[in-house]
């Protein structure tokens, strides 16, 4: 909300200046965003008046003025002017020679007499884009008649002054007018509070306007006069739209400016209907009705509802309750009478109703806050005194019908629990102050403060709002930062557990590089990617690439590729870490949980380009599913996760695994399909794995054995199998059955090619054996080698290699 | 005796001059073998008077004695020449890069993540995270924000298409606040907590992600007052951004979770942003509503809570200005994070 100073300094004038001022009201809590000045610094500028206006002798489109400065005794200036509007007894802005008017980018450009084709000017009539005082270069300034003659320009249009823009939270809705604020640094300093007289006006005829307020909870209070026979079409004074302009209002008409005049210095949003374009001579407010339309001032049509309150007449809805006025009754230049209303409405009966018709107004904005019930008759007053001042006519009684309005329930502080609260003595007197200040009224029982809230203020209900209050008058600023105190109790994570920093942290040490991606994606990769054709919908997307969340992290992985492949990046290796999102019926409430779908975090890598940065000494390869292999077991290390081939709809099924850990399914790794490398543009195959972010938490303590004091004893075995026969097969088979002494088996070697019978293929076995009572004789251990060729011949149909 | 002498110069001349073990080995055997001169020379003792014999056989011993010594030392040069030589032939050039892979990176927002938990970790605070996918209770309710407010609207919550049990939509979490009230209700004071993690709004410009991430932090027990606040989040920022030469201001502000509420604006003395207060935080005493939503009774319990922008908190630790780099996924932006 923009709030001039010179305007606010009318009601309340403390001796701070312009920047202390700012810096009390933001630390206040009505934070100040900027302080601009309504003028960029200028000087030399005065008010002048053009005599006569004749064609300048060389330019068609530029005029010879005389203009005179005000100053007796000299003879009138002569400046040559190319303003379309100046004219004989136009009141100007005149820069003088020697003037230092506002230059490009902050510098400042010095009036000189010079000639201006062949003719002498003695200064320069200035437009208010030259002064900086708008964007206006239609004409020069044309100023008000009465604009005092040889005035320096500055002070007769009061330039020195600064705009407040001052951010409001939504619980200060007392604070949206001058007087609120004013209200405030009158608190907040001490200084009287200057607020503008309210002055009665007697009816002077009978007219009236009958209102039926047929919704209560919509409309507390309904005030209303009748004013005859005014000018609409009377100027509004310049005063007013100077302080309009500088709070941001754009002037109008008179009535119109009168009524924003008085929403900005009061608070008071108020509506001026044509009297004789309301039909049927009564008003009543009530709830829309479905199907009911209405033309509004901002030019759109809308139907309402039965939760939109609406005031209407007898040809139907003619304005939005808190919100907006219709076309159909409102004032224009020929209106001769009018019916000014102020009401109460119902914060939670305006909240929102606006916004579903897609804009706002300054009007919804202060009643979806509250706005003073007490004082609609008073502001009726105000209103009349300034129609009567500036448009003339001749008012009616003011109508008054209360239905129901808020309640203002003492509320109780207790001094201690506010000094708990707040964590510093503050005491009970300098509490006492702080409700002065603010004007709210309050006795001391025994403790305890009891005070009541006034009219005007809707943020005050219960012990910790008046606790705020306290606080705040107080000053945050006086509130000491107490060092942290607690009992020093030790914590640490359990040993079993990994945090996943530590997940992340190996990643990184592997070459993975993190990555975070949006959790709403493509339906398309979804599909692709995740076989969901049914993921979980955003109801409101940003955007249709943004409109599923994600069940799998892959398709954002793949994303990541394509988006560095297109950036020449040669070698790709990404990861994240985030959460999925499944669908799952049987997914109840839980402390951590939310029925209807299951939300694990998963950590998710891809690998794309050379195993390796390409280097001296080491061939380039490709990266594939055994290098990515690797770097899983390490994540899992030293828990040993086991790999079986299956079918996953974003990968090669050739060369696609499922992960388990202690037997059950964990994630996945695999070759990116041929058909999405295609699909999505990779010029290269990529390998990716998605885990279950609680397998890789989850480590065991480890278990110490005594290692063994004989010498361990190494067998190999080369053995032929059928070519689909895994190496796990054996593997699981050996351990199976393996005897005693033997402590090791691991896969050394696999040769597959010419040499062998077809279909067949030699994997060649390291077999360490040991004792930990003694050591083992050849015998023994070409004993327990023996038996495992004959366990897989018999199993496998082996065959030991010559 | 002058024999002995010639036999002595010419021998060390003819191991001096060997090359290599071979060649010395050859002189070795031509003065001090078995038909070597020296030996000859001792055998030929019998022949002389026993006086006589006793002073050339003490000058031979001595000879020899002398020889053996120039042997080894000759042996030890020639095996330090060639070790020096062989050391010569294996010099590396120490600049060509190592071999094998290299290290990656972590993201930036989740290294402010991590340093930010373990700072709060080391005055005992816990760590939570929960769902993303939330409750209308949870987000908005439980933390006393009214039925008609426009956070509630689509215009800033993304809402899915899923309902709770009460037909309410569920809405991607607009804050970490949620995880407040699920902690608070999982867990007896004292409550130390903090709980960073993702939050959505529907805002996306330059200086808005529809997705951004948070931590909330909130400590509840009898007496945790807001001078404590003050007090923990302005050692935070200390601590978070390795400076005591930080300012720290707490200026009131509105929201519907807390009273009194402040929004912590924070200024450095130097560097780029030298004099500029910028916003870095919400937080307040925790409403007595919310409170009570913990399960708890807000007589006996009160606290603070706070909840920062990670992303914010970031920008300003490694002064990067633009919040998209954090979600392109850029190598060449993140690999500067390792």
């Amino acid at each position: 909300m923009r709030i001039p100073e010179s305007w606010l300094r009318s009601m309340a004038n403390p001796s701070q200046d312009t920047a202390a001022l700012a810096h009390l009201l933001t630390m206040s809590g009505l934070e100040v965003e900027s302080c601009e000045p309504v003028a960029p610094p200028f000087s030399g500028v005065i008010v002048g008046v053009v005599r006569t206006v004749d064609k300048h002798p060389n330019a068609d489109k530029l005029a010879l003025c005389t203009v005179d400065a005000g100053r007796a005794g000299e003879a009138p200036l002569a400046v040559v002017c190319g303003a379309p509007n100046v004219r004989a007894g136009m009141r100007v802005a005149l820069a003088q020679v020697g003037a230092r008017l506002p230059g490009e980018g902050g510098a400042q450009l010095e009036i000189r007499a010079a000639k201006v084709r062949g003719v002498e000017s003695q200064g320069m009539l200035c437009s208010a884009r030259e002064l900086g005082l708008s964007d206006d270069h239609s004409g020069i300034l044309d100023l008000p008649d009465d604009a005092p003659l040889g005035r320096d320009l500055r002070d007769a249009l009061a330039l020195e002054d600064q705009v407040f823009d001052i951010k409001l939270t939504p619980n200060r809705a007392d604070c949206l007018s001058v007087l609120g604020v004013a209200r405030e640094v009158a608190a907040l300093t001490g200084v009287r509070l200057a607020a503008p007289r309210i002055e009665t006006t007697a009816p002077r005829n009978d007219t009236r306007l009958p209102v039926r307020v047929l919704a209560p909870e919509l409309c507390g209070r309904f005030s209303g006069r009748v004013i005859r026979d005014v000018n609409a079409q009377a100027a509004t004074p310049e005063w007013m739209k100077q302080r309009l302009s500088r709070a941001g209002q754009r002037p109008i008409s008179a009535l119109v400016d009168i009524s924003n005049y008085v929403m900005l210095e009061l608070g008071r949003p108020s509506h001026i209907f044509d009297f004789d374009k309301v039909r049927g001579g009564a008003l009543e407010v009530r709830w829309g009705k479905r199907g009911e339309r209405v033309e509004l001032l901002n030019g759109q049509t809308i139907e309402v509802d039965e939760s939109v309150g609406v005031i209407a007449d007898a040809a139907g809805v003619e304005a939005l309750a808190g919100i907006m006025g219709g076309e159909a009754t409102a004032v224009s230049d020929k209106t001769r009478n009018i019916y000014i209303e102020a009401a109460f409405w119902w914060p939670q009966a305006v909240a929102g109703r606006a916004r579903r018709y897609n804009f706002t107004t300054d009007a919804a904005h202060r009643f979806e806050r509250g706005v003073d019930y007490a004082t609609t008759v008073e502001h009726i007053e105000h209103i009349t005194r300034l129609v009567i001042e500036i448009c003339g006519g001749e008012p009616g009684p003011i109508d008054d019908t209360v239905t129901r309005l808020p309640e203002r329930r003492p509320v109780r502080m207790r001094v201690a629990r506010a000094q708990k609260v707040i964590g510093v003595p503050i005491t009970g007197d300098e509490m006492a102050g702080v409700f002065e200040r603010l004007a709210l009224p309050y006795e001391w029982e025994g403790e305890d403060f009891v005070v009541t809230p006034p009219s005007y203020r809707f943020d005050l209900e219960i012990e910790e709002d008046l606790i705020e209050e306290v606080a705040r008058v107080h000053g945050f600023e006086r509130i000491p930062a107490h060092p942290p105190r607690a009992p020093a109790r030790m914590s640490a994570l359990p040993e079993t557990r990994r945090s996943l920093h530590a997940v992340r942290e190996r990643l990184a040490a592997g070459d993975y590089n993190e990555v975070i991606n949006f959790s709403f994606v493509e339906p398309a990769w979804e599909a692709d990617f995740a076989g969901c054709t049914d993921p979980i919908r955003l109801l409101n997307p940003i955007a249709s690439p943004q409109s599923v969340m994600r069940s799998s992290l892959i398709g954002s992985l793949v994303d990541n590729l394509r988006y560095n492949v297109a950036r020449k990046v040669p070698r790709i290796r990404v990861f994240e870490v985030g959460r999925v999102f499944l669908r799952d019926a049987a997914a109840t409430d839980g402390p951590l949980t939310v029925a209807g779908l299951r939300q694990p975090v998963r950590v998710g890598g891809a690998a794309f380009g050379p195993a390796l940065d390409e280097q001296w000494g080491t061939a380039t390869r490709s990266v594939d599913f055994y290098d990515v292999k690797a770097d899983v077991e390490a994540l899992f290390w030293p828990v040993a996760v086991r790999f079986e081939a299956a079918v996953h709809p974003a990968l090669h099924p050739g060369r696609a695994a499922r992960v388990l850990r202690d037997g059950r399914p964990t994630g996945w790794i695999g070759e990116l399909h041929p058909q999405w490398q295609r699909k999505y543009e990779l010029p290269g195959p990529a390998v990716l794995f998605e885990l279950e972010a609680e397998a890789l938490e989850r480590v065991a303590l480890p278990r110490a054995e005594v290692p063994s004091r004989f010498p361990a004893v190494i067998r190999d075995i080369a053995v032929l199998v059928d070519s689909g026969t895994t190496a796990q097969a054996l593997l699981d088979a050996i351990s199976a059955e393996q005897p005693g002494i033997v402590r090791h088996v691991g896969v050394f070697d696999l040769y597959q090619g010419s040499g062998l019978p077809s279909g067949r293929k030699s994997l060649a076995f390291r077999v360490v054996m040991q004792d930990t009572e003694r050591t083992l004789t050849d015998a023994e251990a070409d004993e327990a080698r023996n038996a495992i060729v004959a366990l897989l011949s018999r199993k496998f149909s082996a065959t030991l290699r010559s | 005796m002058e024999n002995v002498d010639g036999i002595v110069a010419r021998a060390l001349e003819a191991f001096s001059a060997a090359q290599d073990p071979a060649a010395l080995e050859n002189a070795k055997a031509r003065y001090l073998g078995r038909g070597g001169e020296l030996t000859s020379l001792l055998k030929s003792l019998g022949t002389l008077a026993p006086e006589a014999r006793r002073s050339a056989g003490q000058a031979i011993n001595e000879a020899k004695a002398q020889l053996e010594a120039a042997l080894d030392a000759r042996r030890g040069a020639l095996a330090d020449a060639k070790l020096a030589s062989r050391l010569a032939e294996e010099s590396l050039d120490v600049t060509l890069p190592g071999r094998g892979r290299g290290r990656g990176s972590l993201h930036p927002v989740i290294r402010s993540w991590a340093r930010v938990e373990s700072i709060f970790r080391s005055i005992g605070f816990d760590v939570a995270d929960g769902p993303e996918i939330e409750s209308d209770w949870y987000n908005f309710t439980a933390l006393n924000q009214p039925e008609n407010h426009p956070a509630r609207s689509m215009h800033d919550t993304f809402y899915v298409e899923l309902n709770d049990a009460q037909g309410t939509p569920l809405l991607l979490r607009t804050h970490t606040s949620p995880m407040q009230v699920r902690y608070a209700r999982m867990h007896r004071p004292p409550i130390k907590v903090i709980a960073p993690g993702r939050t959505y709004r529907v805002d996306s410009d330059a200086t808005h992600s529809p997705m951004f991430h948070q931590v909330e932090g909130l400590w509840i027990d009898e007496d945790i007052s807001f001078a404590d606040l003050k007090g923990v989040y302005t050692d935070f920022l200390r601590r978070f951004f390795e400076t005591d030469e930080l300012e720290v201001r707490f200026r009131p502000s509105f929201f519907p979770f807390t009273e009194p509420s402040a929004e912590i604006d924070m200024r450095f003395d130097s560097g780029p942003l030298e004099g500029r207060w910028l916003e870095i935080s919400g937080s307040g005493q925790v409403h007595p509503s919310v409170i009570r939503n913990f399960g708890l009774d807000p007589e006996r319990y009160i606290g603070f809570a706070f909840g920062s922008g990670l992303e914010r908190l970031t920008m300003l630790r490694y002064g990067i200005d633009d919040l998209r780099l954090f979600f392109d996924g850029d190598l060449r932006f993140l690999r500067q994070f390792a």
